[in-house]
């Protein structure tokens, strides 16, 4: 990880179809920060996350990483950041236990199976790593999607509606994982509607209007 | 005298140009197609060969020319759009498909027709006829691939790399179009004599000219109307004359 | 923790899609029923005469091949956008172009291989000197991969549309000619007493062709329809 990573956005503008979602966007965000994008629906919240993941191109502005734009960073950049979106990047027909080790390996990491379980176990999935997720609930597939913030080293979290179809202690557990991200020194940028505090961590808030 | 060709590659202003244009290309090619057909068809004199029939020829060769010309034009300006993010250069890629699928599909159906009387047959596997029809099949690709994505920016930047596959791919298709034809032994009459009489060449080239003209007064035409339903929005077009009426 | 190899990226996406399609074989078995149906349809169209069926068999097996491998083309980038998985490769600090390539070696060995394999029997039906069924297995050999790569790069241009499955087709059918030709060229020059040696190396110099660029253009491919 970066000694102190830094995540720089400058005077972003981003369109859907010929609507302009946002424009004249500037933020920066440290290492041990947690910021949360807030917004009517449509207000391009989504839209900005993917933005920052290189997915939308922006109209006006620039994403910098650690000083340097992140188009020259390219690979490097998302070797350091983890999104999730809504959608779990997860296949029904597989075990929990296989998602986890493809979905790290796709990301780059070779990932033991003790490791894989030990993040499946902390996730709350014990007894449930070989079952195919088609059988499981939404919010435990929500949860074999967080496990891969366990596996893959990074020290930005892009978090689209993490909270999505998570029961109250699955919620305590995110807060607590976000809490010890921040505490070595990582950041996370995420959008929700339900409320996430980080006991000792001022959320920063970022207002889309 | 130096041109700013940046200040034109801006819809805005070129809306403008392509309107004060438009003119100029449309009547010297109406001028053109009417005094070309009527050497093709009254002075030019009769095939000895052919007799009649090769006059289509008048009409056959120059839209072949401009549907094969116009795909590598259309593939160049996608290219310069996809690359350089030019706006205008995916515009005018768009505007000159249907004017290429329309010049393969008259050059099809004048072969056609030049066909029966030749062959006795409307429709022979010749060469370049094969070939004229995968191009049409191009062009119709690239329209319907353009025409089912709804995010412009997307469709652009997509049939933009569709062209450019293609228009690699021409030269291959056309060769092995070509050797494929030679295997099977295909119809050898050759649709253009080895001498031509000077009414006839004047007569070809007039229409060519007017063909030519005639594609970029429609291309123009066309992206003058692209220019206004992508940019609706803008403060430009609502102070438009045309539009405030 | 260790970073994959490029090697190794591209054998795990190899060994991800197969194992997907292990778990759901009724996707692998249609393209390859629908194979062996169009094949069949053929003498009952036409008649059954051995003679004519011989001097066809190349060309009907080769279109049925060209169609058969149109029918899976929707499916090679669909479900992982579907379910999100694409964005997360994308993601991935690794290169795009060569995940495709896994994918595209994937779809192959599903779609393709399947086809070469079963095509001896159908020559069988037509009555192919075995001579004739060797070139055609071996230019299917060459010339299916060309398909599947070609078609990576119509299916990530379609990928999400209305209608992308015909669409896919359409536009992917005109750029698969020449191996259409050449394919069927060489099982011809076989049948007729020539050497199929010219026919067989251009579908190898086709395939060498496509593996270098058609990749890195389905990844572009991917990235605009992404967006």
């Amino acid at each position: 990880m970066q000694a102190s990573p830094k995540l720089e956005v400058i005077d972003l503008a981003c369109e859907r179809g010929d609507h302009r979602l946002f424009s004249g966007l500037s933020f920066t965000l440290s290492g041990g920060e947690l910021m949360q994008v807030q917004g009517e629906n449509g207000k391009g919240k989504t839209t900005l996350l993917r933005a920052l993941c290189g997915f939308v191109q922006p109209v006006a502005g620039a994403v910098h990483w650690c000083g340097r734009n992140v188009e020259e960073w390219d690979e490097d950049f998302h070797a350091q950041t983890c999104y999730l979106g809504h959608l779990n990047a997860i296949k029904d027909e597989l075990s929990a236990l296989e998602n986890l080790l493809l979905t790290a390996g796709l990301s780059g990491v070779q990932l033991g199976e003790k490791a894989a379980l030990d993040a499946l176990r902390r996730m709350g999935l014990r007894r449930k790593e070989h079952l195919p997720v088609r059988v499981l609930s939404q919010g435990q597939r929500r949860r074999v999607a967080l496990s891969r913030l366990l596996v893959v080293d990074a020290a930005l979290w892009i978090l689209d509606e993490p909270l999505t179809a998570l029961d109250v202690g699955a919620v305590d557990l995110m807060q607590e994982l976000i809490g010890e991200h921040l505490s070595n020194g990582g950041m996370t940028i995420f959008t929700t509607h339900q409320p996430l505090h980080v006991a000792g961590i001022e959320t920063r808030e970022l207002l889309l209007s | 005298m130096a041109i700013n060709w940046f200040k034109y590659s801006a819809p805005s202003t070129f809306y403008g140009l392509a309107g004060k244009l438009i003119p100029w290309f449309a009547w010297p090619a109406g001028l053109l197609f009417v005094a070309g057909l009527y050497i093709g068809f009254f002075v030019a004199p009769t095939d000895a060969i052919q007799s009649e029939a090769y006059r289509i020829i008048f009409i056959h060769v120059p839209a072949s020319i401009l549907s094969m010309f116009l795909y590598l034009i259309l593939a160049g300006y996608a290219a310069l759009g996809l690359i350089f993010k030019t706006r205008l250069s995916s515009m005018m890629a768009s505007a000159l498909a249907p004017t290429g699928a329309l010049f393969a599909f008259i050059s099809l159906w004048t072969g056609a027709l030049w066909g029966k009387p030749m062959w006795g047959a409307w429709w022979v596997w010749d060469a370049r006829l094969t070939s004229e029809l995968i191009l049409l099949f191009l062009y119709l690709g690239f329209i319907a691939l353009q025409a089912s994505i709804e995010d412009p920016r997307r469709a652009d930047k997509a049939s933009a790399l569709l062209a450019i596959v293609g228009s690699v791919n021409v030269p291959i298709i056309y060769y092995s179009v070509q050797w494929w034809n030679t295997l099977h032994q295909g119809a050898t009459i050759k649709m253009t004599g080895t001498s031509m009489h000077v009414a006839m060449q004047q007569g070809m080239f007039m229409v060519l000219a007017a063909c030519w003209l005639y594609a970029i007064a429609v291309a123009l035409t066309r992206v003058r109307s692209i220019i206004l339903e992508r940019e609706a929005n803008t403060q430009w077009v609502k102070e438009l004359q045309e539009v405030k009426q | 923790m260790s970073r994959l190899s490029v090697f190794g990226l591209l054998g795990l996406v190899i060994r991800r899609d197969l194992l997907l399609a292990m778990r759901r074989r009724a996707d692998v078995l249609t393209t390859l029923i629908f194979f062996v149906m169009v094949v069949s349809l053929f003498p009952l169209g036409v008649g059954p005469e051995p003679d004519m069926l011989r001097k066809m068999a190349g060309g009907v097996l080769w279109v049925a091949a060209l169609l058969a491998s149109m029918l899976s083309l929707p499916r090679m980038f669909s479900a992982d956008h579907i379910d999100g998985t694409l964005e997360q490769m994308m993601l991935a600090p690794q290169s795009l172009t060569m995940m495709v390539l896994g994918k595209i070696v994937a779809h192959w060995m599903l779609s393709g291989l399947p086809l070469v394999l079963i095509a001896p029997v159908l020559g069988l039906q037509f009555d192919m000197p075995a001579d004739a069924i060797g070139v055609l297995m071996l230019a299917l050999l060459l010339g299916t991969p060309v398909l599947s790569m070609i078609g990576a790069v119509g299916a990530a241009l379609t990928l999400g549309l209305r209608g992308g499955g015909v669409l896919v087709s359409l536009l992917v059918l005109p750029l698969t000619i020449p191996v259409l030709i050449f394919g069927a060229g060489a099982v011809e020059a076989v049948s007729g007493g020539m050497d199929a040696a010219s026919n067989l190396s251009l579908l190898g110099a086709f395939l060498l062709f496509a593996l270098v660029f058609s990749p890195f253009v389905a990844a572009q491919a991917l990235r605009i329809s992404m967006e």
